[in-house]
């Protein structure tokens, strides 16, 4: 590969990046107003993000809602790929594309849906309508990814295990479980993350007295940008990074993504 | 013999509940109310298509979905451009680095589209990092409009969908052999001749895909085209998100929803002739 062909990508590379390396840099500003050049550097940013109340508040509701929503993905995510998976189910292609629609369609369009449905039924800016409506985007990814871990198991050893006289719930804990335990971690790790950073479903299910980080966020951006949004976002990036670390050290980062 | 029949219904009814009533429920809901119409904060129920009509007679509108179109359609383009070459080096690479790579290319993906939309805000701001840079390079004396404009949609919404474009043109690199390639040049064709005589038909399946999950994906986003177009660039979503949150018409948010939907279908359908022509 020639060096004009390494210096393409690495310019489109940078690009790409470009965004994430912004925000890094702006974060150790100590100017009320993000605009170039910086002029002071500090942790000022850092500071001012510790002390804001609503950002605290949507934090601490974000993870309880990913906590919650990823408890109740993987309990029914992984009990629905492995019927699909090992019990022989009719129409199971059929079932598994009817789970997983909901993340060809735009989340915009989910979120209005889910709008026009709880009004009517009262779990607007509710624990339970936030739960439901992230679970419908959690959901297909646990089953996609733990489906992929199954059908990367050999059933040939379940079927030893029964063959030597273990009844089916001993070879599902012994056996199929703990084979599945790398999938079902790495679908923790996205399905918290995909909950943790919805944005247009949450949208429309919030309040004023139940809100999200995301959508603080998003709100507070529309206004202004200082470098108290930078820290918070060099924080989330650094949730992120952790996650990733996970996913990729059980499943396989690119295994995990369907690729 | 009775637990055969017990025991995926079981374990599949938990899902399936959640999929009924967060997505079936609330998709048929839609649709069904898509035909009602909204009379002065009033619902009123009706079968009719008077939402789809004042959508298509309104020139408004009509703009709204000609810039929607053309919008994915020029993101799809430029991030294949911009996500091509790193595909390309992704896919040949035997370097030690080609992990740590694949990882800073495909990362992104997981992190928030606030996050990435804000560090563009940054950039392309009148006080920006572009501006700043232009402004003191004496370039320019008025900053370059970019924020709130369709140019700066364009620039951020690429960037935002470059790990998933790579992806997909990774996904159709399988037919590329490298032996190939050698035969070409060692049969004393130019790199650029190989290039688009070789390399460039064979990854041709690639490019289709990434186009289309491109385009699907750029003409349904909302964060971006809604931040970085501060309410300036009207879209097909940020549309649907202010007749549902703010004017409150929701039987037109459904009509636009029901209409979003089917440019997909056209999207989908037009796709699958293209692939059957390069198959």
């Amino acid at each position: 590969m020639s060096p004009w062909f390494r210096l393409l990508v690495g310019v489109l590379l940078l690009f790409l990046l470009a965004p994430l390396i912004v925000v890094l840099l702006t974060s150790f500003s100590n100017d009320s107003f993000l605009a170039f050049p910086p002029q002071n550097w500090g942790f000022a940013g850092y500071r001012a993000l510790l002390a804001n109340e609503a950002f605290r508040r949507g934090f601490g509701v974000s993870i309880v809602l990913g906590l919650a929503v990823t408890g109740i993905s993987l309990v029914c995510g992984t009990a629905a790929a492995y019927a699909i998976a090992r019990l022989r189910v009719p129409g199971a292609g059929t079932l598994l594309a009817l789970f997983t629609a909901p993340l060809l369609l735009p989340g915009i369009i989910l979120g209005l849906g889910l709008l026009l449905v709880f009004a009517r039924l009262g779990w607007l800016a509710t624990w339970p309508g936030l739960m439901i409506g992230h679970c419908l985007v959690t959901l297909p990814y646990v089953i996609r990814v733990v489906l992929t871990s199954l059908r990367g198991i050999d059933a040939t050893l379940e079927e030893a295990a029964a063959s030597l006289g273990a009844a089916p719930v001993r070879v599902f804990r012994r056996v199929t479980l703990p084979l599945m335990l790398p999938g079902i971690t790495a679908a923790a790790a996205l399905s918290f993350l995909a909950s943790f950073d919805e944005v247009v479903i949450s949208l429309f299910l919030v309040g004023p007295r139940l809100t999200t980080l995301p959508i603080e966020v998003f709100h507070t951006i529309q206004y202004r940008a200082d470098p108290q949004i930078s820290a918070l976002s060099v924080v989330l990036i650094a949730l992120t990074a952790g996650l990733v670390v996970v996913v990729e050290r059980s499943l396989g980062f690119l295994r995990a993504l369907g690729r | 013999m009775r637990a055969r029949r017990t025991l995926p219904a079981l374990l599949l009814t938990p899902a399936g509940t959640i999929t009924l009533v967060a997505f079936l429920l609330p998709m048929a809901w839609l649709a069904r109310l898509s035909l009602s119409r909204a009379s002065g904060g009033v619902l009123i129920d009706d079968v009719a298509l008077t939402n789809y009509v004042r959508f298509f007679s309104d020139r408004f509108y009509l703009g709204v979905l000609w810039r929607s179109v053309w919008i994915a359609a020029g993101v799809a383009v430029l991030s294949i451009l911009a996500s091509y070459p790193i595909a390309l080096f992704l896919f040949r690479s035997r370097s030690r680095w080609r992990g740590v790579l694949a990882v800073l290319v495909i990362a992104p993906l997981l992190v928030s589209s606030v996050v990435r939309t804000f560090g563009w805000m940054i950039i392309l701001g009148d006080r920006g990092w572009i501006n700043g840079m232009l402004a003191m390079t004496g370039l320019i004396t008025a900053p370059v409009r970019l924020m709130n404009t369709v140019w700066g949609v364009l620039i951020g919404l690429t960037e935002i969908m470059m790990p998933t474009t790579t992806l997909a043109l990774l996904a159709g690199f399988s037919r590329l052999d490298a032996t190939l390639e050698e035969a070409a040049r060692s049969l004393g064709a130019a790199p650029w001749r190989c290039f688009l005589r070789v390399t460039l038909p064979l990854t041709m399946p690639g490019i289709i895909v990434a186009g289309l999950v491109t385009f699907v994906l750029s003409i349904s986003s909302f964060v971006t085209p809604s931040l970085l177009g501060g309410g300036r660039v009207q879209v097909l979503a940020s549309t649907i998100y202010e007749e549902a949150l703010e004017t409150l018409d929701w039987p037109f948010a459904a009509a636009v929803s029901v209409i979003l939907v089917l440019v997909f279908g056209l999207t989908l359908l037009g796709y699958e002739r293209m692939a059957r022509r390069w198959q």
